[in-house]
This record gives C-alpha cells, structure tokens and sequence, in this order.
C-alpha cells in the first residue's frame, strides 16, 4: 500500500488562486497541531478496513466556541470551550459502522478505527488510494476578524438597552450572542481530502412585554457563517430589539385565533419553515431509499402547484446553512427539489446516493465528529413569484395571514406537519386586521403546496437563526420562501369555529 | 494526570477524574478565583439498528469532558474542554478566571454555603455492571428480535425503520471550593422498535415503542416492545380528520407526560424569578383541582431522575410541588433560590457550558384510582390523545396549542383513528379541568404521568 506521498498533498492543496493562498495558514490544522501526519492517516484507514468494507472516512474535528448571556440587563454568563475528536467511518454495503474519540492520540484513533471495523464482515478489498482535493467553494471567510470579549458583550448590551427603550411595556430581555470556528479535516479511503474552517455566529433576543394582567413574548435573532463584526454594521443588536420587541407589544392586543380549515397567507422570510418541515425533510434521500418517506416513490410527479419551484442551496455566501464542503468532504450544491410543481430531486449523502443511484448533492451532514452523517438540509427555499403581496393579501376573504413562527415537527412517513405561529393576524374582507395568538397550522406534506394558489415576487431567506433536529442530531439550517397563498389549511386555535 | 502515556486505558484515567477535579479547583483558587466549581462527565456509549433483518449502524465510543466554573468576587464565568491534558486544564482555568472580568457583579451568585451541601446516604440502584454484560452480537441480536416481532405482528406491517438497542454508562464528578467533591455513576439500556404500516390506499403510518432500564433483569423483552410497536402502528390506520369541536380529551401516558413537562417548566425557578411563567406568585394558592398532586423525588432508587446530589454538589430530595391542587414549591437551584429568598430544593443542572441549569427529579402526577378503560368508558363523545407533534406552549400566559394524533372516542369505545388535528387550551385551565387521573404511573423517564382526563379544550380539524 503507497503512503500518502504528503508532497502531492502539498501540491493539491496550492490551488493558483489568491483566496485559496490566505487560507493556508489555516490547512493543514489538524496536522500542525496533532502531529498527523501522511503515514498516520494510511494507517487509519487501513485498520478501519481490516475487516473488509466498501469505504472508510475520517473526520477530525476541532471547535472552539463562546457564548455570552444577558438576563436582567447583567451579563450573568460568559463560556467559552473547545471540543476535539475524530469519528471513523466504514461503510460495508447498506452497513456503518462508527466509532469515534476524543483523544487525539494515534492509539485512541486506532482504536476507533478497529471498532468501526467491526461492521464489516470479509477480507479487505479495498486499496486505500492518493489522496485528492477535491473543488470546494469559499462562501465565507476562513478567519474572522477575532475582536476582544469585551466588544461581544456590547452588542448583548445594546439590545438590551434599545429593547427597553423600544416600549415601556418591555418589562423583561435576555439577550445571547453565540459564535463558534468549526475546523474539519475529512479524509477518505476513495482519496477524498477536505478540509474547512467554518465560521458561524448568531444573536438572539427575547423579550415579554407586559400591559395590566396581559402579557407576551417576542423573539428575534439572526447571523450567519461570519464574525461578529457583521452585527456591527448590518444587523445591528437595536435591529433584533426591536423586532423581538415589536412582535411582543403587537401580540399584548392578540385575539384568540378561530380554528378551523381556511385560506392562509404565509410572510416572506422565516415562515419558510413550512417548505423545510413538510416538504424538505419528506424529500431527503434516507428516507426515500428506506421508503419511510410519503414521498417515496414521485419522482418526475406533481407534488406542487405549477407556481412552486423549491431549491436546497448550500453555496449562497455567508448564510447559516451554507458550507463550502459538506461533512463527507463533497462540495455543496444548488439542487433543485421541486420544479414548477414536479418533484425532481432528492437530497442526498454518499451512502443513500450510492444505494439509490443518484448524483450525490453534497447533503451528506454531521452535528459533530461524535455523530454518523446523513442526508440533512442547507438552505431550503422557494423561488419568487409574480404575484405582489398586496394582491395575495387583498385576495382573501376570510383567513390567517401567518408572518413569524416558533417551531414546527413533521411526521415523515404519513406527512403530518404542524407549526405555530408565533406572529400571526386575521385577514379579513382583504384586509389584515386583528392579531391572532394561538395560531397553529397543521397539515400535510404531499398536499399543502398543491393548495398553493398565489406566490409573491417578494423572495426573503430568514435572518439566520434555524437548527434543525433529526435522529437527534442539530445542524444549523436556512430557510425561505416569498409570500404564499395556500388555499386550505387546517389552523387550530381556541377561538370558535366561524 | 491522566494522559501521561499513550497507553492509558479508559478505566486506568476513570481513576483519577475525582483527583483532577479537586485539582482543578486547587489551581483556580491559588489563580485568583474566589470560588470555583468543576463538573467532570465520562461515559461509553453503544448502539446499534438493525434494520429489515440487517445491521444498519454501529456505533461504539467512549468520552468525556470537563466544565470549569469560576467566581472572582460576584463576577462568574465558565469554560469547557474535550481535551483533559494539564497543559489544556491551565489553559482553561486561566481563560476562565479572564473571562469573569467581562460578565456584570451579580450579589446573587454564588455556589452553595458549605452547610447545604452533601449526598444523601445509601445506594440508589443506578449503575448496573450487567447493561455491559451482553456481546455485541448479542446487542445487535436483541434489536433484530424487536424488529421481528413487529414485522411478524401482522402483514400490514410491511416496512420499518428498525429495531434498536442502546446502552451508555456515565460517571460525573463534581468538585468544588467549599470542599465538595462526590461522584456518581449511572447506567442505562435500552430496546425500540420503529414499525410501518400500510393501508389498502397504500398510506403508511409509523409508530414506536421502547424499553428503557437501568439494568438488564428489568429491561423488557425483544418481543414485548415489538408487538407493542405494531400494535401501535396498526391502530393508526385509516386516521381521518375531525370536525373542530370541544369534547373531553384523554391523555394517553406518553402525551401526558409531555403536559406534565409543561409543568415542570412553569414551576422551575428561573422562569419564576423572571416573572416569565403563569405560575409566577402563585406559592399557596389553588392553581389546580384538589385532585392534583405533583412531586418531584430525586431519591427513588433506580429512577431515571435520582442522583445523590445535584449538580451544585446539594443533596436531592423529595419536594412536594403542588398538593392537593395548592402550589407549595418551585424547583429551584442556589441562584434562583437566593433571587427569590427561597433556600435551593437541590435541582440544579449542570451541562459543561453557561451558569447551572434547573432539572428535574423523578417528577410526576399522583396517580388516581381508575384504569385508563374506566376513564375511556366514561366518555360519550371526546378524543383519546396518543401523539403531540410540534411546540406551541407559551408559559407566560399558558397558551398551549399543538398538533395531536389519536383516536376517537364514542360511547366509551375507541373507535377510528384521527390525526392533522390540533388540540388548544390554556395551561391554568387544564390544570383546573383535569378531571380524572388514572391509576397507570409508570416511569419511562424521569417525567412520568398516568393517564388523564381534561375537559373544556378545542380540538381544531376541518
């Protein structure tokens, strides 16, 4: 078996482009730092495929992470921690084994190694070949300007201040700014060499505004694959107060929400949600290949009305679901899940899209290197349309315009979805008119955008604030969609029946 | 320590995480700290699907980490690492005690006096060596028998997600600078199976059911779990929607477990202390029917919410939350009891990273005399709940409103199943409207509730 010739790896590595050349004092991290080296890795991926297997990968993983927290206008938390490990893989047919550590140290990967190859069963058959980088993009930057803790705690400082400010009524605000630099090494016995250095932050703000015995919440957040430097000059931290604080005063004047079937209007933005929960997860490959999925089996089928066109796009810069490489090391893709109604495509990983026969979309994700990939979300959207929100709005006798959400869970196999509406107003005679509290929206999958009647020309991708669960596993995600008309859509409420 | 050599086995370096801690302790108090707190957690971790007869995953790992918590004056911080070198453990003190300069002088933070602190005597049945005593190909051969057992259940079931079996064993160690230092261990196992069915239309259902334990002897059988699971499945075929109504709804223990954790969550102190839950002031009065009580016990032997001591180093105990329908204790730890000037009931959470959390115990909902048949044959027309899907509580007001599946109930018979329903209320009228509790408490997990009946609730459909 050849070593890893660590020259070619050198010469892979120098791609001829002046980003890719401020980015290399960043390769090569888990190398330095560990002492990997060439030989190492060989070996690795040998023992994990001692015992025969189709593929093996390694995934080295380092994390530091800070995250700050305002409650009762004091920052009453400051942590800051660094997390390490490498996971080994082995996929023996439909099998995987995985075992993972987090220690560094060649016995402890070893180790790992000979555990995960316990799945497989049968001589070793496949050669551990060179190494290759493959093409990734460069969506954001590799080294965010690092600022002093003490600039992080401002901005936390400032939400407070401009939620207070916002209204008197805001009697409580708590504030957190998060940020991590993910740093991955993917390394595979097909010769698939990756690496990234995947910066991520957020901020979030929540406040309860109180009026007599009346009280409401209102949640606001955003960021994206970026510093902090970002909330200095385009989402500002008075940005988040006051929408977090603008959703709160609003809701103190809320109605019960009338239940029953009725004509919704979703906002532009973070309601997208409904696309990730009802259709995204239905349309991802694991579940289609287990046909588990109440979409199994459409391809090339009408699922949508001939208005809906809906994407995965892991390549869009900065955005909290974007990633130049996904966790099995394959470049990220825009892929077209829905086009003009018609299902097209499904999201897919290296396992589910060699088992299935698909191009692999680079869907393949990870919470962490204690976690096994799979087919997972990026930034799922729906394309704009003609329509104008006005004449969406002005088309609806009787329903619920639906603009913020809280959260939502589907049911994969029978396409159950429900969400609840954290923002939400009774449109009436084309009109909006009351807020609503209580809103919930129920439905499903398969059905809900064949019901889809008007789409905006208003495209807005929510501020970047979506984890997404699955198999207990969380990955930040992004959503999107223009204003939509859905003609029928069972919202539950405490109201009466109209 | 630990990571002098390469070779150090994982039970060799369980050895010393007590050592480390108090180490760790020794070294932010010699840097400057005025008090200072470290959790250490260790764990292995099993698990395996089997998946149409085949092994899908295998996963096998050990790991741990450690939690550092500094005070310099009222300022705190915190840091965390996967990495328990020396070289690292300074590293992290030394950011620690940097990074309280940046949070705000807060007179409510501390850890505990010295006096509340301590464990309660006697052994808790939580770590069982025999969860480890099983060979892998006798793990993978358990999840296959659940799977079986549903997949033979009946020809509807024509598909699966799997059958699955688990096992983890944890340690924590906590340290601290009043001169706590205790460790527990705990074990657990588990068995499930993920069943599908399929209508005549070709519309599948899923369902699940499980088997969780601290040991082996009472972790229930392949074949049980299975058969549950189908027979779960299979009931939830043909689901149909439902006019919008207000009926009496039914709680099957599964969903009403989740209501009881909505409970939980409003009488937890630092929802309280920020005046964000319905139950905020409420010590004493009546907030529910006299048929309500609702307790929470760290101390049940074997519990999946029993430890000897909670993660600031106080001993658990019994505290009675609400009896008899009067509210008489929030769950509080040191801080959210100081802010209120309450004494800490010993719930503090711990993760490695931010301030102490609040946990629940063993928490659950006195069981009443009925069995779930009586309470179903009760009820003329009303919605017997087995699933919640979504989150749409708001414990501020108690605005509660989710997705729900189950079956129809007319003339005290379970009848057809529904689903894309919602069922809407608010929290401090249904703890009012419980108006029966069954006799069936069991605990699949340190929130458990029997059966429950509430009226006065809309169930939304077409």
């Amino acid at each position: 078996m050849d070593c890893l010739p660590l020259r070619s790896l050198a010469g892979e590595l120098g791609h001829p482009t002046d980003v890719t050349m401020d980015m290399d004092k960043d390769k090569r991290f888990f190398f330095q730092k560990y002492g990997l080296n060439a030989v190492d890795v060989q070996r690795y991926l040998a023992a994990a495929l001692s015992a025969g297997g189709d593929y093996a990968d390694l995934y080295f993983e380092y994390m530091t992470a800070t995250s700050l927290g305002l409650d009762e206008s004091m920052v009453k938390s400051a942590s800051q921690g660094i997390s390490a490990g490498c996971g080994v893989r082995v996929i023996a047919g439909e099998r995987t084994g995985y075992a993972y550590t987090d220690d560094l140290a060649p016995e402890r990967i070893l180790h790992a190694a000979r555990t995960a190859a316990l799945i497989a069963q049968g001589p070793s058959k496949v050669p551990v070949v060179d190494l290759k980088e493959h093409a990734a993009h460069n969506l954001y930057p590799a080294a965010p300007v690092d600022s002093a803790v003490t600039e992080k705690v401002e901005l936390i400082l400032r939400a407070d201040r401009a939620a207070r400010a916002y209204d008197p009524r805001i009697t409580e605000v708590r504030a957190s700014y998060v940020e991590e630099l993910r740093r991955i090494l993917i390394i595979g016995s097909d010769g698939t060499f990756a690496e990234d250095v995947q910066p991520l932050s957020r901020m979030s703000v929540f406040v309860i505004a109180r009026s007599g015995e009346t009280s409401a919440r209102g949640t606001s957040g955003g960021g994206g694959r970026h510093g902090m430097e970002a909330f200095l000059t385009e989402k500002t931290p008075e940005h988040f107060a006051r929408e977090a604080a603008r959703q709160a005063i609003i809701q103190l004047d809320a109605r019960e929400c009338p239940a029953g079937e009725m004509e919704v209007v979703l906002g532009p933005g973070w309601p997208g949600i409904l696309l990730h929960e009802a259709i995204g997860h239905g349309l991802e490959a694991d579940f289609n290949r287990k046909k588990t999925s109440a979409f199994s089996g459409l391809l090339g089928r009408r699922v949508a009305s001939d208005k809906c066109t809906v994407v995965d796009n892991g390549t869009l810069p900065s955005r909290r679901g974007s990633l130049n490489v996904d966790d099995e090391g394959n470049a990220t893709n825009n892929t077209v899940l829905i086009e003009k109604g018609i299902l097209k495509g499904y999201l897919s990983d290296r396992l589910s899209a060699k088992l299935m026969g698909l191009p692999n979309t680079g869907n393949g994700r990870r919470e962490s290197y204690e976690h096994i990939p799979m087919p997972r979300m990026t930034n799922t959207y729906m394309l704009a349309g003609e329509d104008s929100p006005e004449d969406i709005i002005r088309s609806v006798k009787h329903g619920v315009y639906a603009v913020n959400f809280g959260g939502g869970q589907v049911d994969i196999t029978n396409g159950k979805f429900v969400f609840s509406a954290s923002e939400a107003y009774l449109i009436e005679d084309g009109k909006v008119t009351a807020p609503l509290k209580n809103a919930t929206l129920i439905g499903n999958g398969p059905d809900v955008l064949t019901r889809v009647s008007m789409v905006g020309n208003d495209l807005k991708l929510d501020e970047g604030v979506g984890t997404c669960g699955k198999d207990g596993q969380s990955v930040p995600v992004g959503v999107g969609i223009p204003t939509l008309k859905i003609d029928r859509l069972t919202v539950g409420g405490t109201g009466s029946a109209r | 320590m630990s990571t002098e050599t390469e070779t150090t086995t994982a039970a060799a370096s369980q050895l010393d995480l007590k050592e480390i801690a108090a180490d760790v302790v020794r070294r932010a108090m010699q840097r400057g700290a005025t008090a200072a707190e470290c959790v250490i957690r260790d764990g292995t971790e099993f698990s395996t699907v089997v998946r149409l007869g085949e092994v899908e995953t295998l996963k096998e790992s050990d790991s741990k980490a450690l939690g550092i918590r500094v005070f310099v004056g009222q300022r705190a911080a915190n840091t965390w690492t996967s990495d328990l070198s020396p070289q690292s453990l300074q590293q992290m003190i030394d950011s620690a005690l940097e990074l309280a300069k940046v949070t705000t002088e807060d007179p409510f933070a501390s850890i505990p006096e010295a006096a509340q602190l301590g464990s309660i005597d006697g052994d808790l049945d939580l770590y069982y060596d025999d969860v480890n005593s099983l060979s892998t190909a006798a793990r993978i051969d358990y999840a296959r028998r659940a799977e079986r057992a549903a997949l033979d259940f009946d020809p509807r079931i024509s598909n699966s997600e799997g059958g699955s079996f688990d096992v983890a064993t944890g340690r924590k160690v906590l340290a601290n600078s009043h001169g706590f230092l205790g460790e527990f261990q705990r074990s657990y196992c588990s068995v499930s199976a993920v069943p599908i069915a399929r209508d005549e239309q070709g519309k599948m259902q899923r369902d699940y059911w499980y088997s969780v334990s601290r040991t082996m002897g009472k972790l229930e059988s392949a074949e049980s779990v299975g058969q549950t699971a189908a027979k779960r499945t299979l009931q939830r075929l043909g689901a149909r929607k439902v006019k919008t109504a207000r009926v009496p709804i039914i709680f099957d223990p599964q969903v009403a477990r989740s209501l009881l954790g909505h409970i939980f969550e409003a009488a937890n102190g630092e929802s309280i202390y920020r005046n964000a839950s319905f139950l905020t002031g409420k010590l004493g009065e009546q907030i529910a029917g006299e048929n309500v009580t609702v307790i929470d016990d760290g101390t049940i032997p074997g519990g999946f919410g029993s430890s000897p001591f909670d993660m600031e180093g106080v001993p658990t105990r019994r505290t009675v939350v609400v009896e008899n329908g009067v509210l008489k204790s929030y769950l509080l730890n040191t801080y959210a009891a100081k802010k209120l000037g309450l004494a800490t009931t010993g719930n503090a959470s711990r993760g490695l990273a931010g301030n102490p959390g609040i946990g629940s115990g063993n928490f659950f909902l006195k069981p009443g005399a009925k069995t779930p048949r009586q309470i179903i044959a009760d009820v003329k027309d009303g919605l017997y709940v087995t699933e919640f899907l979504g989150f749409g509580v708001n414990l501020v007001t108690g605005d509660f409103s989710r997705g729900a599946g189950g079956l129809w109930i007319v003339n005290g018979e379970l009848t057809y199943p529904v689903e894309e329903i919602t069922v809407a209320g608010n929290l401090k009228e249904m703890l009012r409207n419980i108006s029966v509790i069954g006799n069936d408490l069991e605990f699949r997990g340190s929130v458990a509730c029997p059966t429950i009946r509430i009226d006065g609730m809309t169930v939304a459909g077409e």
